[in-house]
């Protein structure tokens, strides 16, 4: 469902010219759970950018569940942002005004959706990530691993069949980012395509699939061991969805 | 989504409570600044009596020096001579007609403890009070009648009342006015037009008269004359009955002429008149009658002054320079939500989306620095009105069309210098804003 064949993209300054992708090519089955590693600075956040719309492409192609997003207006981008993509950042990025319903409401404005059905999927989004009893808190009233729960949930709230993490667990300790993880996987379990960015080669080892990426290109790809009893899960998913 | 934004704007507004406060004083004080002077101005331009004041005419014969002028080019003195105001009210050519002079004299009242006043004089005819819609708490004018027969009576204005008899219905009841006893056959409710069109040549913004009454006792009483006297040749003698009879204009006269009809065969009456001045050896000029309707008069006599314009000008550069003040701190402010834009643009938010947001809590800001400005303004006119006294305490008030102007103001400058801030702001590109923070 998410397919990118010979992308390229080149950050041009005044002085210099980055190709952050070259030939980028990768396709991702529905259900699937792809881990992302590479040095820095090898276009992994590029990649995730343009594969969640926020950033465009110099040349290739890139198809969002059989749709060619290279030629998509700022609104429709936003619309499909808003309801097939959910985003988790490394630093969070909550808005700290906000308590963590309003947080996790953000993307259901933009959905139009009605009050009632809004706080049925922010309360449902919370519960799941085990923070429905701290609602009104505000996230500086949480730790690290609890503001990046919220943002987690803020990405389920929508119900997107992509997930897409960069370094979701990069601000954390290992043992919140194992609990991080164990939901992440969780939640794929329940049929939400992930492809997360990592530096931790043990968390990336847990995914259905992993990627390595170096110089804007993917120069591995291979299946995971944790996930090798089930293998076909993936297409599975992919199919009872279709 | 409107409710939302307007919660956003709130909670954003708060956040920064001293950038925020920079931006609302700086709409305050470019807003104070405008409405102060816009409303001086819009009540020195303001249409006194609207409902007719197309159908009043201030009337002008030509009777000055052959040699000069009134005044450059060509204008016509701006009163009448005791003779020609006399001729003209017994020709009775218009609707109505007043002609009408200011004077003073000392009251006394009747109680011991109660000392003698100077009041201010209209002296006029019995048109005056229906011509000029004059409202009356008590009683009412007077008849033609009683104009011709000079009787004493008198008119007096509410606060004259006030004093003298408390504020009693004092119709009937006699005063004594400079030596001299009257009765009083009415008392104003208050009156005051903005301009004093009736009478501008002595100020436009003076307060109306304490007393009125019949403009022939001035002869009959030799009232002493108030206002501007011009004369371009000097009386024959030194006597009171000479400077009536001389060629100084202190008198003033409004015709009331309902129909374009009515003033064409006005004017053709003022210049027949004038030629047969003419043959009487008076009015060496050439034809130059003039009638103008309330608003021409009021433009000719310069009501609106040309300071205030001025004013009114400087107030806005004002403004603007308040809002140029405002971009720069939209500007900082916006770029210090770069990390919230950036995650609104990711999970959804179209640019539009963006632009609504914050166009609303530029509003929002605008309008509370509207409220603030009108504060400011009010302590202006306050201002103002103290620093000229008089003159200025007719045209320093607000009215409900100045407080919906200031807020209109308000917003639409703010809105104004949130374009661009906002235009800025919703083109952060989101990538950009959600590394790590
Ligand atoms: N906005 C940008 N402008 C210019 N260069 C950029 C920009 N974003 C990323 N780059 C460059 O593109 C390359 C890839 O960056 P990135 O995708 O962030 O790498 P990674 O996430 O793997 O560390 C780097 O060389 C980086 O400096
Ligand atoms: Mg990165």
């Amino acid at each position: 469902m998410l397919k990118m064949n010979n992308v390229t993209k080149v950050f041009r300054t005044d002085l210099v010219e980055t190709h952050a992708l070259r030939d980028f090519n990768l396709h991702v089955q529905e259900g699937d759970f792809v881990a992302v590693t590479g040095p820095s600075g090898s276009g992994k956040t590029t990649f995730l950018n343009i594969a969640g719309l926020l950033e465009t492409f110099n040349g290739g192609q890139y198809h969002l569940d059989g749709l060619d997003v290279s030629n998509l207006s700022d609104k429709e981008r936003s619309r499909i942002r808003n309801e097939k993509i959910g985003f988790i950042f490394q630093g969070f990025n909550l808005i700290p005004d906000l308590n963590l319903f309003d947080n996790v409401d953000v993307p259901l404005r933009y959905r139009g959706f009605r009050s009632a059905e809004r706080k049925r999927r922010i309360e449902q989004s919370l519960e799941m990530v085990g923070l429905a009893s701290r609602m009104k808190h505000l996230p500086s009233q949480l730790s690290g691993g609890q503001q990046q729960r919220v943002a987690i949930a803020r990405a389920l709230a929508g119900e997107p069949r992509f997930l897409l993490a960069d370094e979701p667990t990069g601000n954390l300790d290992s043992k919140m980012a194992h609990s991080v993880m164990d939901l992440l996987k969780d939640i794929n379990a329940r049929g939400t395509t992930i492809v997360m960015v990592t530096h931790d080669p043990l968390l990336a080892k847990q995914a259905r699939r992993n990627i390595f990426v170096r110089d804007g290109k993917v120069s591995e790809l291979h299946e995971v061991s944790a996930f090798a009893e089930d293998e076909t899960a993936a297409s599975k998913v992919a199919n009872s969805k279709q | 989504m409107f409710s939302y934004y307007l919660r956003l704007a709130l909670l954003s507004i708060k956040r920064n409570p001293i950038l925020s406060s920079l931006m609302v004083a700086a709409i305050a004080l470019g807003i104070g600044a405008s409405m102060t002077t816009i409303t001086v101005n819009y009540l020195m331009s303001a249409d006194p009596i609207p409902h007719k004041s197309d159908e009043l005419f201030y009337v002008q014969v030509d009777s000055w020096d052959p040699n000069d002028p009134y005044d450059e080019p060509n204008e016509p003195p701006d009163q009448l001579t005791w003779t020609d105001a006399n001729n003209l009210m017994n020709a009775r050519k218009a609707t109505r007609q007043v002609a009408m002079a200011s004077s003073g004299a000392v009251i006394e009242p009747h109680g011991q403890d109660s000392k003698p006043f100077n009041a201010g004089i209209r002296l006029t005819f019995a048109d005056f009070f229906p011509m000029f819609d004059v409202p009356f708490l008590y009683g009412s004018g007077w008849s033609e009648s009683q104009d011709l027969a000079r009787e004493q009576i008198v008119v007096l204005s509410r606060e004259t009342n006030e004093r003298v008899f408390g504020g009693e219905n004092s119709v009937g009841r006699s005063i004594r006015i400079g030596g001299n006893q009257f009765t009083v056959v009415g008392v104003l409710n208050h009156w005051q037009p903005v301009p004093k069109f009736y009478d501008v040549t002595t100020g436009a913004f003076n307060e109306t008269e304490d007393l009125f009454m019949p403009f022939l006792l001035k002869e009959e009483l030799e009232l002493p004359n108030g206002g501007n006297t011009n004369c371009w040749k000097s009386p024959e003698g030194d006597s009171f009955k000479a400077f009536l009879q001389s060629e100084c204009v202190n008198y003033q006269m409004w015709v009331e002429l309902p129909t374009e009809r009515d003033k064409q065969d006005y004017l053709a009456f003022l210049n027949s008149y004038a030629d047969d001045q003419k043959a009487l050896g008076r009015f060496p000029r050439p034809l130059n009658n003039r009638l103008s309707n309330v608003m021409q008069w009021m433009e000719i006599q310069e009501v609106v002054a040309d300071d205030a314009r001025i004013m009114l000008w400087l107030s806005f550069m004002f403004l603007l320079v308040c809002l140029l003040n405002t971009i720069g701190l939209l500007l900082s402010k916006f770029s210090g939500k770069a990390a919230e834009i950036g995650l609104r643009r990711a999970v959804g938010a179209s640019k539009g989306d963006l632009f609504m947001q914050h166009l609303v809590e530029t509003a929002c800001i605008g309008i509370a620095g509207g409220i603030a400005g009108l504060g400011l303004a009010m302590l202006g006119l306050l201002g103002i009105g103290s620093l000229y006294g008089d003159f200025a305490e007719n045209l320093t008030s607000l009215d409900l069309t100045m407080v919906a102007v200031a807020l209109l103001l308000a917003l639409v400058s703010s809105i104004a210098a949130g374009l661009y801030p906002t235009w800025r702001a919703c083109n952060i590109a989101p990538a950009s804003q959600l590394k790590s923070q």
